[in-house]
């Protein structure tokens, strides 16, 4: 039992091809199979967020997806938010506004917020906390990151 | 924390889905968005030996909304339920978890999967709805009244797959949803549906009321119904039927709420669900 299936997403663009064990969480693929660190694992139970990458533009949690429903789809990290001299504008608000302290749930804050901002261009307060309501910082008490996302949308 | 080992396929067809779960045996699963099923593999409190996901199976992931009645294929996800505008519905989907959570999970798949704790199977059951769950012999229709067997047990049998699910729009009630949690991410202490048609003289036509997590399975407040139907909708009536929202309920107990504080909840969010779908 327990063969191996062959998965194929593009990752931040590029094809990606591995032949992976069905039990492989598309977290571990990104960061091991990948070398993609910049997706964290927090809790390992779909409560912290700060796995969330997009799949096929959405948000979700990587740590309760398999490498292998992934097959097929485009998933974007947090690499593929920006670069260093070429932030990405979420980026960009988190760091003029301090939206972190240890900076370990960040990645998954703003791969959330993005998909917030794509729904929704223009939230309000409420908005912004409601749709990190799955992600959990420890350091902030989270009032520099929604400010970072309401800065973020208002620079674009 | 990793999953046992297990086989996978991701078949095109409803057909060979089926095919792979008869073959698969009894420990074969079916995995739709996962956000139920995985979290209990990497617990390893569920170990399947196969799992067969419908992510491939575009039938399932249609919404039909004509005719006042709302036919949602299985893999429709909680985000697509939130934001269709499906009323009572749209509005329980909208409290699942987390947006994440909203982007993988299905309809389908929280209620085969049949948690008393979760949103879905008491607004199914409030509605009046259904589910369509085909087999190899072929295809039935489950009142949602039939449907929750017992804790995580549904009338989807072995080698079977809940393919869509189905409930009428019910224009002119009006509802009400209200869930209490200690975070917006758990799973509801307990969560009251309501439903209200009011008459033309202001009374009320017709009540439903669900309850979530005060029992093994969905519930309806039939006795609060009751007081309810007929009556004028005042704080006051409200208030009376809303009293008897936990009659002859046996909630289970746990570490957030003790039975009588679950009844204590069923009765005051059952108020409150009922002011709202009366306004």
């Amino acid at each position: 039992m327990a063969g191996s299936v062959r998965v194929t997403m593009t990752v931040n663009g590029a094809q990606q091809s591995a032949e992976v064990e069905p039990r492989l969480l598309l977290v571990h693929f990104l960061r091991e199979t990948l070398g993609l660190t910049g997706t964290h694992v927090g809790c390992d139970t779909s409560n912290c967020g700060a796995c969330t990458v997009h799949l096929n533009g959405e948000a979700i949690k990587s740590c309760t997806l398999l490498a292998a429903q992934a097959d097929g789809a485009e998933i974007t990290t947090i690499e593929g938010m920006g670069q260093e001299g070429a932030l990405h504008p979420l980026q960009e608000a988190f760091w003029e506004h301090h939206g972190l302290q240890c900076g370990y749930c960040t990645p998954g804050m703003i791969m959330a917020s993005a998909d917030l901002l794509e729904r929704n261009p223009k939230p309000n307060e409420e908005e912004v906390r409601e749709a990190l309501a799955g992600n959990l910082c420890r350091c902030t008490g989270y009032h520099n990151i929604v400010k970072a996302v309401l800065a973020a949308s208002e620079a674009s | 924390m990793i999953p046992a080992e297990f086989d996978y396929v991701a078949p095109q067809s409803l057909d060979e889905a089926l095919q792979a779960l008869a073959q698969g045996g009894e420990d074969a699963k079916i995995l739709a968005g996962g956000h139920s099923l995985i979290p209990l593999m990497k617990l390893r409190m569920s170990q399947p030996s196969l799992l067969v996901d419908l992510r491939q199976l575009q039938d399932l992931k249609s919404v039909n909304a004509d005719n006042g009645q709302i036919r949602l294929g299985a893999m429709v996800t909680h985000h697509r339920v939130a934001t269709g505008n499906f009323g009572l519905a749209s509005a329980a989907a909208a409290t699942i978890a987390d947006q994440q959570v909203r982007n993988m999970g299905t309809i389908g798949g929280t209620l085969a999967h049949g948690d008393p704790a979760s949103d879905m199977p008491a607004v199914l059951l409030a509605l009046e709805g259904s589910v369509v769950i085909r087999g190899s012999s072929g295809e039935r229709e489950v009142a949602a009244n039939d449907l929750f067997e017992d804790f995580l047990t549904t009338a989807v049998g072995e080698g079977e797959i809940l393919t869509e699910v189905r409930f009428p729009r019910l224009e002119g009630y009006g509802y009400g949803y209200e869930k209490f949690n200690r975070r917006q991410e758990d799973w509801a202490m307990v969560a009251v549906s309501a439903l209200v048609k009011k008459a033309a003289d202001g009374t009320c036509e017709d009540v439903r009321i669900g309850l979530t997590h005060m029992g093994s399975v969905p519930l309806r407040a039939t006795a609060a119904e009751q007081a309810l139907r007929g009556q004028p909708l005042t704080a006051e009536s409200i208030a009376s039927a809303a009293s008897h929202a936990a009659e002859g309920t046996e909630p289970p107990a746990d570490l957030n709420a003790s039975q009588d504080y679950k009844r204590h909840l069923a009765r005051v969010l059952t108020r409150r669900a009922l002011t709202t779908a009366s306004e």
